[in-house]
């Protein structure tokens, strides 16, 4: 390895030595410290958690086919929407786009040769990979029927599922949550090259800081709180039980305090992708750039204290409901601010529509409509009606998967040439982003409808009125899978037969794109050294073909 | 591995990093990591204390009761007891700092380390022990049917010795770690990893062992002082 390090210093243009090549053997990744290969480790990882949760939310569409039950019996129903959650969540959103866009190009935006600690970085992952074991495990034995959210008494007496080994993987991946986010701001903090400022660094970066925050301030909390859970579970002492007690609507108050925040946890990644694809494609300066980078850290700090809006119906108190559903309008203040800077960066941009800008632009469009349905659901009386039905479950997959999602693939897209060195067919890429496009729409525009008529969440069988929107929405979902597949297929296709991508073949700005593709093992050949803003468009609208 | 060997010979410091520029920025760098890793460890333990605050606050008599089973002798000398290893922490630091000689860190670590297993001793040997036998831990022979005066309250004693032992066993984990660390801080000492020049992680180190010191400090009050120990009768 050392001398392939060498090679790289004497001869930093013609050399073709980079960090997938340096070494080879299954040996040189598993103990590698390289935070661009740690993030396509994470990236291989997740890939399978997400076909797991795939193939349980395909097992719910079908069986939501039919009033009665297409498919499953009641109780396997229960464990796979139970399944789909929790390793949707846990195990792909959560670590989705910061574990491996951020962890590949953090270093690589900042102008650093790494992370700031990579043994911790590679024990993050480490520590993620046994928490899948565990929840693998869990699966595997009959898999939890607890919904994502373990709420007892059930999930502490009552389950006769695995709970204690699924709530252990989650509190073993959260572990990782956390070093990765320590690590990841004292990076920002530190690592950062000579002459990158705060407000230099690319919005992604801001992004991935307020994220990281949200990593170090919130996931403790939801550890200690499956921690007590598993202790009620294991020793059949008190602690939720209102038997001897305990309160539940503690562990709900302790529970959301963190998953409250982690919505943002997966929504603010995605959201600093759309700012580095928006201004690209529209080969414009962002318009308000500290409005974007102030409003990723609003989101962390008031996204801790809305939490209450998940309880409104739970027998909180009155007034606790009206102070959370106030703090629950305001936190969609600095999303909507977010909105209307990056559709003032399109005005009057020369936008092209490359894949990547198609999920962008997606995300805008579905994220929109993921917010504002939020805002019902933040209204007191209007959430009472619309509380435990379809209508939810659409709001936050618009969210989910029309937000986060799209940015990740999105993401994917746009640095895959810069991870891999190769480009993938931009065609198929462009089909595949309107296919998940059309397929998502049609799963879950029903589903708000649905809802709103009264069909409840977590249900194997409904009335048969509801039977053609349900249809509408499983045809949807396998759309939606064909359009997962695709890229699946080209983007493994172009690892080894696409053609060679060159150091910045969208012509973009930040100091990414400066370095070979793929990028040597510490990342620049010259220590870079920063003297213009991020973004400068203007000046590289005359140099780009 | 091999890329740092290649860097460290370019007459870095000693423990000095590939990916840094300089040794100054990696000491800031191992500084914050720990400081924000503490937060992550004052949210976790944060839970806890939410929890016992609420519960306490709900079913005063019984957690009064519970208070009262503790043994405060115990945990007021183990209060000394670690406040007197945060000292020698602090004093082995200061040791690196001034360039003194392998010796006197070593010593002042061993001293830290000693301290510490003073406090897991008297915890595990006298204080559990004793709760074992008045049948004052929670589950199967807790002294439901012993100790008929708690009458109505006895699950709420019951809750109470919950969180003691959650609680405390969650600082004693933490207690072990750090022993963990002393160890390993110990061998690299005796090695000759540290210099007035560099002894970055000492100093972290201490960050930690203080700050499970201060956890304990939070948690001798809230389990054995409060609620009426020393009141009316």
């Amino acid at each position: 390895m050392s001398t392939a390090i060498a090679d790289v210093h004497h001869d930093p243009v013609e050399s073709n030595v980079n960090y997938l090549n340096a070494s080879y053997g299954i040996k040189s990744w598993l103990f590698t410290v390289d935070h661009k290969r740690i993030g396509l480790m994470y990236l291989a990882v997740i890939t399978f958690m997400f076909t797991i949760g795939g193939v349980a939310a395909t097992l719910m569409r079908l069986n939501l086919i039919e009033p009665q039950g297409a498919l499953v019996e009641p109780e396997t129903y229960n464990k796979l929407f139970s399944t789909h959650g929790i390793i949707m969540v846990f195990f792909f959103l959560v670590p989705s786009i910061p574990a491996t866009l951020g962890n590949f190009l953090i270093p690589l935006m900042i102008g650093a040769r790494d992370v700031a600690f990579p043994k911790l970085n590679l024990l993050s992952w480490y520590l993620f990979v046994t928490g899948c074991c565990f929840a693998m495990f869990a699966i595997l034995s009959g898999g939890v029927d607890t919904g994502w959210t373990f709420y007892p008494p059930y999930s502490s007496l009552y389950s006769h599922t695995p709970v204690v080994i699924m709530a252990l993987g989650v509190f073993i991946a959260g572990f990782s949550s956390i070093l990765t986010g320590v690590n990841f701001v004292v990076t920002i903090h530190k690592m950062r090259a000579p002459g990158m400022t705060w407000f230099r660094l690319p919005l992604f970066i801001w992004a991935m800081y307020a994220t990281s925050l949200i990593f170090i301030l919130g996931t403790p909390v939801i550890a200690i709180t499956l921690f007590l859970l598993g202790l009620e579970r294991l020793f059949h002492v008190g602690i939720f039980d209102p038997a001897i007690g305990g309160d539940p609507l503690l562990f709900q108050h302790m529970f959301w305090f963190y998953s409250h925040p982690a919505v943002y946890i997966m929504i603010l990644p995605s959201m600093g992708v759309v700012s580095e694809l928006i201004t690209a494609f529209s080969r414009k300066k962002i318009f308000g750039y500290s409005f974007i980078a102030f409003s990723s850290l609003a989101i962390a700090v008031i996204s801790f204290i809305v939490w209450g809006h998940h309880m409104f119906v739970t027998g909180q108190s009155v007034y606790a409901g009206l102070v959370f559903s106030v703090l629950s309008f305001i936190v969609a203040i600095p999303s909507a601010i977010k909105v209307f800077n990056w559709t003032a960066t399109l005005y009057k941009g020369s936008i092209s529509y490359e894949a990547p800008m198609l999920y962008a632009l997606g995300f805008i469009g579905l994220f929109t409509i993921g917010g504002l349905t939020g805002l019902f659901l933040a209204s007191l009386a209007t959430d009472v009606h619309l509380n435990g039905t379809y209508f939810v479950v659409a709001h936050f997959h618009y969210i989910m998967v029309g937000g986060a999602l799209m940015g990740y693939l999105g993401g994917i897209h746009f640095w895959w040439p810069k991870i891999t060195g190769r480009l993938y067919p931009d065609m198929w890429a462009r089909i595949a982003a309107a296919v998940v496009f059309i397929g998502f729409n049609l799963t879950f525009f029903p589903q708000f409808v649905v809802g709103y008529w009264g069909m409840p969440r977590r249900y194997a069988v409904y009335p048969a009125e509801f039977q053609f929107l349900n249809i509408m929405s499983s045809a949807g979902a396998s759309v939606l899978a064909v359009g997962y597949v695709i890229p699946l297929i080209y983007l493994t296709w172009s690892m080894r037969y696409g053609p060679p991508a060159g150091r910045n073949p969208w012509g973009a700005k930040g100091l990414e794109w400066t370095t070979l593709s793929p990028p040597p093992t510490e990342n620049f050949d010259v220590p870079p050294i920063v003297t213009e803003d991020a973004y400068n468009y203007a000046h590289a609208e005359a140099s780009h073909v | 591995m091999s890329e740092m060997a290649a860097h460290n010979a370019h007459a870095h410091p000693p423990g000095f990093a590939h990916q840094f520029e300089d040794a100054a920025q990696q000491k800031e760098a191992g500084t914050l990591g720990m400081w924000a890793f503490l937060v992550t460890e004052i949210l976790f333990f944060g839970g806890m204390f939410t929890a016992y605050i609420v519960y306490r606050s709900l079913h005063l008599p019984g957690f009064i009761i519970g208070s009262h089973l503790l043994l405060v002798k115990f945990g007021a000398t183990n209060t000394a007891v670690l406040i007197c290893s945060s000292l020698t922490m602090a004093l082995a630091i200061r040791s690196a700092q001034t360039g003194k000689s392998k010796g006197t860190i070593i010593w002042w670590l061993v001293l830290t380390m000693i301290l510490g297993a003073a406090f897991l001793a008297l915890k595990f040997t006298f204080e559990w022990r004793t709760d074992y036998l008045e049948h004052t831990v929670p589950g199967a022979f807790f002294g439901f049917e012993y100790r008929p005066e708690w009458g109505a309250n006895a699950p709420y004693v019951q809750m109470f010795m919950c969180f003691y032992f959650f609680m405390t066993g969650l600082h004693a984990l933490h207690m072990v770690v750090g022993l963990g660390i002393l160890t390993v801080l110990v061998i690299m000492t005796a090695r000759g990893k540290f210099s007035s020049e560099y002894y970055t992680p000492l100093e972290i180190s201490g960050l930690y062992w203080h700050f499970v010191d201060i956890v304990w400090i939070f948690l001798f009050p809230l389990l054995y002082l409060i609620g009426g120990r020393y009141s009316g009768s």
